[in-house]
């Protein structure tokens, strides 16, 4: 299976390992993930104002370039993916959005046909759950994450807005713990696994990103966990800086290390 | 040609201050069939009836027109005057000449106008009317009721009290529905298994009445009077009629981990049950899904232990049909799911339950013998968070819960935190509220109680969010009028869930081609004046499944439905409405288009010979309307691609003759 | 003055799309705030106060610049009213005004780590500037 994949900023600098797992566990479950001959940062938030409409043009561009090629959209980092499945909404559900997208495009230099949303957006999750197959994952893993306790961390970005995001149920999501299972682990169950670490705030606030990282490695530590999992390079951030008493990994590294694919790309 | 007369009403100044009656009555005096014109003070008054008696004598006329105020008024009372006369009473037209021309027009000159336009409309359609006879059909003096809770109950009692044989259907192996899970009810604190089962034993103890437990309505056909019902009994696996109820077999079945559904899954039954202790009829069932015995023929040990002989484990399913004059709906209600609200941590937690769960809780039937215990561990909770409106009020395009609000909740919450601070007041208790609705007898009254004797914690505000942490249920939530966000640490967490019509309501309405509304709530034939008949004549509406209800008003809403069914199985012959839908075989195409936009099934297809203009006979696939069924709405005629389908009393012509009368000024 | 106002309530619910009448007043979204305690006006004082046009004490709170947009809010709504969309809007109407970008380039220096992901450079850009 070839996919149109979108790393993301963060991916090629701060959190090469989220990437690189990506790639190696991809691989090994005999997907292969295309990058965009160009691709631009997707802004890091989606922004709610109608009238923003230059600041989406990156999301907008990667998606016709999967279009173009008849493939989905994948990603693996929460936030490129939140920015892109809103931006691909909104060009199907609010028409102004998307006449006034296309006038922007039709500027450019080999300026692509209108684009009216028709990429599917997947997130590498997604991606395992409905397209390769939770089973078929299954079959592949050469050493099972036996007696670890993992406590998946969603945050606020995989899941909300749910109407928009359609990967969950943002208040009690399983796709994470379904593939902890699957990996040979113990999935943490944890009420503060879809609460916010902060995010942005950190550059604004520190305390008040540090009250709520904390208060959710905290609730993952009591829940007995041995360790967190995300996608989010921000979340990973703001819950190690402030101190989380968990290690806190990517997901990829930990389904890479089950499809025994880790050691061969550890240190690239 | 017809000799029409045309009687033009002033209404007082009603239509008079606005129209020039006597203009009008000049102006219609020379339409073409018009051979006499009058105007009056008060057409409908006994006087003016008189004028149009006599009128219609001395001038013979075929056909009258009344301009005078909207047909929904006075329609009837000119037609009783014209059939008084020798007329027939389907040959009077009414122009609406008051709501819809005196009541709108400010000025003399526009509104004689258009009064005239009007009047000419009606004189071109009587002279296209034709007297029409109604029909006449038989009353099966037997009425069927859908659901055995407290609204089907109350309807059967008081139609059996009328002297009506009435069947009851009831999917649960047992009559008494959710009134038979509550503990105590508002405003007045009685026990509900108190008033309710001595109503049950009445159900079985009246010969009038006859219970099909465990069974469902699985067609109907027919028409008001004369329904024809198909039930299917499912296999209980025990002889009714044998079954003493001893018991025995329910504790020695060696199946013992079937979630109990009549304690909402919070304990476990055998796979042979009696739901509950009063349970009426009171017959052992077996669950086919449970049973070992059934699922692979090793066990039988109900079968050794009854003394009676009653176990059959070779028992089928059986069909019975009937024949009803009427059919009440009383399919009531469940609470929705709480799947969608998990911030609330309903499926996270155990010990976050809901209301309905709350009452088996507390009484003294249920799975803790009436003890307030924790699910998860069975202590006793010392602080509860009880949250209002969960799934009710919800913005509709939220596709989450409700639009409507529930109505019951406010009051029961109450009633829950009242109790519990009654027998354990070391418990702390709160309640999150958006509004309190108490709009009841005694109502506001019982809830000040909770509040100013019992000192229950009301919040304004929302519960944002439920999160286990250990042992206790941290509560997250806002208090409006303090300003603040609250964070509580709770035992026990209860949940107002929604409500929303029984799941098999749509089926049904399907086979009754009664209306539902857009939350599946049956539809009322007027939501004020005709509240417990569907537009479906024959139908009607008892308790919940109309739309949300405490048990006062249920009970009000099944009585009036019963007296309403009394109503019809006391006449024996119904006179139709003539205004119906009628066919013309020769042009029919038999292509079904009638059929499928008939909202009432009163349309038929059927192979029927012809004899052909070269004498050679052919069968063809033809529509029929059944008159005693069709409402006359019209549809069939404008779906019809033939023109072969026309409504009697508005036929195609007589409304194309009323437009060109109209367009010719 | 009442006009430039008008023009702005005007402005914030074009931008956000929100309808603040659809508002119950439940309170659930300030009950599901995680940043309830560093706001000065929470997100139910942020759906009422444009509805009734009071938009000066919000544009002068720093509560506009606590919103995580963590859609905790938007989710939870029984009404459909999408808060955190409204709290958005009112931020952007102060930051698009000419020099009244809330983070500057300058700050950053002093804020930086070896550990900064360029994601959390690049969101609180797009939320503090414009």
């Amino acid at each position: 299976m070839k996919v149109t994949y979108f790393p993301g900023c963060t991916l090629r600098t701060k959190a090469k390992e989220l990437d690189r797992y990506a790639h190696a566990a991809c691989n090994a479950l005999g997907v292969e993930l295309v990058e965009p001959d160009t691709w631009q940062c997707c802004g890091g938030v989606f922004s709610y104002a109608k009238d923003e409409i230059a600041s989406k043009l990156p999301s907008v561009r990667a998606l016709i370039d999967a279009r173009d090629k008849n493939e989905p959209l994948v990603t693996v980092c929460s936030a490129c993916h939140n920015v892109i499945k809103q931006t691909n909404h909104q060009i199907k559900t609010d028409a102004d959005f998307a006449f006034r997208m296309n006038n922007y495009l039709a500027q450019e230099k080999d300026a692509p046909a209108p684009y009216n949303g028709e990429t599917k957006v997947l997130h590498l999750l997604e991606l395992i759950r409905d397209e390769i197959g939770f089973d078929k994952v299954a079959e592949k893993v050469q050493k099972p994450l036996t007696g670890k306790k993992i406590a998946a961390y969603y945050g606020c970005l995989l899941l909300r807005p749910s109407k928009t995001m359609q990967m969950d149920d943002p208040e009690n999501p399983k796709i994470i713990e379904d593939l902890i299972r699957v990996l040979g682990g113990e999935p943490v169950i944890y009420p503060a696994r879809n609460e916010c670490c902060g995010g942005y705030i950190a550059l604004e606030d520190a305390e008040s990103a540090k009250k709520r990282s904390n208060s959710i490695s905290d609730s993952a530590a009591a829940h007995g966990a041995d360790m967190i999992i995300t996608a989010c390079p921000l979340c990973r951030y703001n819950l190690i800086k402030n101190g989380s008493k968990l290690p806190v990994v990517y997901f990829t590294e930990l389904l890479a290390e089950a499809l025994g694919v880790k050691e061969d790309n550890d240190g690239e | 040609m017809q000799r029409i007369g045309v009687f033009v009403c002033h209404c007082g100044t009603n239509i008079a201050g606005t129209v020039d009656v006597v203009a009008v009555a000049e102006a219609l005096k020379n339409e073409p069939g018009v051979v006499h014109s009058a105007e009056y003070q008060y057409m409908c008054s006994q006087a003016g009836q008189d004028l149009i008696k006599a009128a219609i004598k001395e001038h013979n006329l075929s056909g009258i027109v009344v301009c005078s105020c909207s047909p929904r008024m006075h329609e009837a009372t000119f037609r009783k005057t014209a059939a008084a006369a020798g007329l027939n009473p389907y040959m009077v037209e009414i122009a609406n000449i008051r709501e819809q021309c005196s009541w709108i027009h400010k000025d003399m000159a526009s509104g004689t106008e258009k009064a005239i336009i009007l009047g000419k409309a009606a004189i071109a359609k009587v002279n296209l009317n034709t007297p029409l006879t109604p029909g006449e059909s038989p009353v099966t003096k037997r009425a069927l009721v859908i659901g055995g809770g407290i609204a089907g109950i109350q309807t059967a009692l008081d139609i059996a009290d009328a002297g009506f044989p009435v069947d009851i259907v009831e999917t649960k192996p047992t009559i008494g529905g959710k009134m038979a899970q509550l503990d105590k009810t508002f405003p007045t604190l009685d026990c509900a298994a108190c008033i309710l089962t001595p109503k049950m034993v009445d159900v079985a103890q009246n010969e009038k009445i006859r219970i099909f437990s465990y069974s469902e309505v699985v067609d109907v056909r027919g028409f008001v009077g004369n329904f024809d019902v198909t039930i299917k009994k499912r296999a209980r696996y025990v002889k009714e009629d044998i079954c003493t109820g001893c018991g025995l077999c329910t504790e020695k079945c060696p199946q013992k981990k079937v979630p109990n559904e009549f304690n909402l899954g919070m304990d476990n039954r055998r796979a042979i049950y009696i739901p509950f202790a009063q349970a009426v009829p009171k017959v052992a069932t077996i669950d086919a899904d449970y049973c070992t015995m059934l699922k692979t023929g090793k066990c039988g040990v109900c079968a050794k232990v009854c003394t009676a002989g009653a176990i059959d484990y070779e028992a089928k399913d059986e069909f019975i049909e009937e024949k009803y004059g009427a059919v009440v709906v009383a399919t009531g209600f469940n609470p929705i799911s709480m799947d969608k609200f998990d911030e609330f941590a309903y499926n996270q937690s155990k010990d976050v339950i809901t209301s309905l769960e709350f009452e088996r809780l507390t009484n003294a039937a249920g799975p803790t013998a009436g003890k307030l215990l924790r699910p998860s561990d069975g202590e006793h909770p010392h602080t509860i968070v009880f949250v209002q409106c969960v799934g009710s009020r919800c913005e509709a395009c939220a596709e989450k819960g409700k639009e409507y609000c529930s109505k019951i909740c406010c009051m029961y919450t109450a009633k829950h935190a009242m109790l519990t601070r009654d027998k354990y007041p070391d418990t702390d208790v709160y309640v999150f509220y958006i509004d309190v609705r108490t709009p009841g007898k005694a109502f506001d009254e019982f809830y000040r109680r909770a509040v100013e004797e019992y000192g229950v914690h009301y919040i304004k505000g929302m519960v944002g969010k439920v999160s286990p942490e250990g042992n206790k249920l941290k509560v997250q939530a806002s208090d409006l009028i303090a300003g603040k966000q609250l964070h509580i640490d709770a035992d026990l967490v209860v949940l107002a869930a929604a409500i929303e019509p029984d799941k098999s309501a749509r089926g049904l309405a399907t086979m009754l081609t009664a209306s539902m509304d857009t939350n599946d709530f049956f539809t009322e034939a007027h939501p004020k004046l005709r509240p417990v008949e569907s537009p479906t004549a024959g139908v009607f509406l008892s308790g919940t499944c109309q739309g949300p209800k405490d048990i006062p008003e249920t009970v009000s809403q099944a009585g009036a439905a019963a007296s309403k069914v009394i109503g019809l199985l006391c006449k024996d012959k119904l006179t139709g409405n003539p205004c119906v839908a009628q066919s013309d075989e020769m042009m029919c195409n038999g292509c079904s288009s009638c059929e499928r936009v008939c909202p009432y099934g009163a349309i038929t297809y059927s192979d029927k010979e012809f004899r052909m203009p070269d004498r050679t006979t052919k069968i063809r696939r033809v529509a029929s309307v059944n008159p005693a069924v069709c409402q006359g709405c019209g549809a069939c005629t404008v779906a019809c691609p033939s023109g072969a389908m026309d409504l009697n009393g508005f036929k195609n012509n007589q409304i194309m003759a009323e437009v060109d009368a109209i367009c010719k000024m | 003055m009442e006009n430039k106002n008008e023009r702005r309530r005007e402005e914030i619910l074009r931008i956000s799309g929100v309808n603040p009448r659809k508002c119950m007043k439940c309170g659930k979204c300030s009950a599901t705030c995680p940043s309830y305690d560093e706001m000065e006006y929470h997100p139910h004082e942020f759906v009422y106060m444009v509805e009734s046009g009071e938009l000066a004490p919000l544009l002068e709170s720093k509560s506009i610049y606590k919103c995580l947009t963590c859609f905790a809010c938007v989710e939870r709504c029984p009404r459909g009213v999408e808060p955190a969309k409204l709290i958005e809007a009112v931020r952007l109407t102060v930051i698009r005004e000419k020099g009244a970008n809330h983070l500057k380039a300058d700050d950053i220096p002093a804020k930086l780590d070896e550990e900064i992901p360029q994601q959390l450079l690049m969101s609180a850009f797009r939320k503090y500037s414009k």
